[in-house]
């Protein structure tokens, strides 16, 4: 690991100060992603400012409704929060679906949305990675890619989000709220990621220098009955093969409103609007949410070795829509 | 190495207070290995996914690998070397004797400090994975089996001592159910 300075920030505005011009400074909180790569050589900081102490911890809610989750609440806080579990069941569950015990208990809600993929070529120095070291190509594409992504991904990177976190968050249409020496600003999540592309390296459209400070879920977006279902290749602590969030309200047999968002499947959480679209104002049965399914995967690309995400995808959807209903 | 690669720090130990000067480098692991000699908390993968170096900071289980110890600066850490209370075995420690929750060891300091999180988290009502409703309103359930063994994923053993290690956690669990 190289040598890099510390500091502890107590003031958001101190700790904005001391990464200003700073290319290679990074925020550090839970540090389950940051310090892994940092251990692998992946990423290189100059400096970590330490942005636990800042008052940015904890779960509230907002006076016009909107439930406000604070950047450096733990994943282990968020999930057991009374509110988001009544209102936001599927982000709970997503949460408690991810990583470890230990690992929630020190991984934060922001650190969660900016956590990197966890392509083993990404994290392999010796391999070619468009993502870490832009233009060195991608050892993915020829290589072994059966959990790489099916949907928005380019011939320059094929890696997925590990993120369960994440998806319900595009589910909910949560919105980043961030601050820089500028003043603050807010992104909302579906446009928070930027598509791959062939700068596969720029992950978020988050400004240069900017902290976040805190994300929020509209009250308008509050689902009861919202499901977070995840595939893994074991029984728990696994990241997702394909997993779904979805948010359906039937009346007279009729989709009045529906929402679902993918995981494991691109770059970024995948709101699959194409599927909503089909199903919005139709009959809600399993064999049209099977069809709004095939309609959304119907521009999948996969690779030789992740077929089978589509059928897993499709069923995944089919049976979480049918699951909400009964 | 230039001086601002070094933070002097104080680490408070299972109640105890060291101060040292170490690399911004270190982790948490490691300085308690290697500058304090706890060396009941073990170094398996170093990258966060073995569980073997979990230890509690302000009463919260974590991985100490993925923890840099200038991070740690001003928490309680309790390591396995402290959960024993006035030499007195805490009940999930003596569950794990009993049943003969290990066979090589290795892991086993750090099943222990995982296991006394996850009886603190589900005795605040935290749901997991398994937890069939996630509803706040739900009655307080107590752990079984499966929730056991979806709270301690975080845990590997090499061994496969795992039925052993379910049972014991269990047997802590209503335990301290009954003393509560």
């Amino acid at each position: 690991m190289k040598e890099f300075a510390y500091s502890r920030a107590t003031a958001v505005h101190d700790a904005l100060t001391s990464v200003v011009g700073q290319e290679n400074a990074r925020f550090l909180a839970g540090g389950t992603n940051l310090v892994d790569l940092m251990k692998r050589g992946v990423e290189t900081p100059d400096r970590l400012v330490d942005v636990r102490a800042l008052p940015l911890d904890g779960v509230h809610e907002a006076r016009n409704g909107d439930l406000v989750i604070g950047a450096t609440t733990t994943n282990s806080d968020a999930a057991a929060h009374p509110e988001i579990r009544r209102r936001y069941p599927a982000l709970s569950q997503a949460v408690l679906a991810g990583a470890s015990g230990q690992l929630r208990n020190m991984a934060t809600v922001a650190g969660n949305l900016l956590q990197r993929t966890r392509c083993a070529y990404f994290a392999d120095l010796s391999s070619a990675c468009n993502k870490r070291v832009p233009g060195s190509g991608c050892a993915a594409v020829a290589g072994v890619h059966h959990n790489h992504a099916i949907l928005g991904a380019s011939p320059a990177c094929v890696a997925t989000s590990p993120s369960d976190m994440a998806v319900p968050m595009m589910l909910f249409d949560a919105v980043v709220h961030y601050e820089t020496l500028d003043g603050k600003g807010e992104i909302p999540i579906s446009r928070f990621y930027r598509p791959v592309g062939d700068t596969p390296h720029l992950e978020t459209t988050l400004p240069d220098g900017a902290l976040i400070t805190s994300v929020t879920l509209p009250s308008a977006a509050a689902g009861e009955r919202s499901r977070y279902r995840k595939v893994r290749e074991r029984a728990s602590y696994a990241f997702a093969t394909v997993s779904v969030a979805a948010d359906l309200v039937v009346r007279s047999g009729q989709v009045r409103e529906v929402r679902i968002a993918l995981g494991g499947v691109a770059s970024h959480p995948w709101r699959a609007r194409i599927a909503e679209e089909e199903l919005r104002g139709g009959p809600a049965t399993p064999e049209r949410f099977r069809a709004a399914a095939e309609a959304e995967l119907s521009a999948a690309k996969p690779l030789p070795h992740n077929g089978y995400k589509l059928r897993l995808a499709r069923n995944l959807i089919q049976s979480v829509l049918t699951e909400i209903v009964h | 190495m230039t001086n601002d690669a070094r933070s002097e720090i104080s680490l408070h130990i299972n109640g105890t207070t060291h101060r040292l000067t170490v690399d911004n480098r270190r982790t948490l692991l490691d300085a308690l290995r290697e500058d304090t000699r706890h060396i009941g908390s073990k170094k398996g993968c170093d990258f966060g996914q073995c569980g073997a170096c979990t230890v509690l900071v302000n009463g919260r289980r974590v991985v100490s690998c993925l923890t840099l110890a200038v991070a740690a600066e001003g928490a309680e850490v309790i390591t396995v070397e402290g959960l024993a209370v006035n030499d007195e075995l805490r009940p999930v420690q003596e569950a794990f004797v009993r049943l003969d929750g290990l066979q090589c060891g290795f892991c086993t300091s750090g099943q222990l400090c995982s296991a006394v999180g996850v009886l603190a988290e589900h005795a605040a009502g935290w749901p997991s994975a398994v937890t069939p409703d996630l509803s706040p309103d739900q009655p307080h359930r107590p752990l079984d089996a499966d929730e056991v063994r979806e709270r301690m994923s975080g845990n590997l053993c090499r061994c496969g001592a795992y039925p052993s290690i379910v049972r014991a956690v269990l047997e802590a669990a209503e335990c301290e159910e009954v003393n509560r």
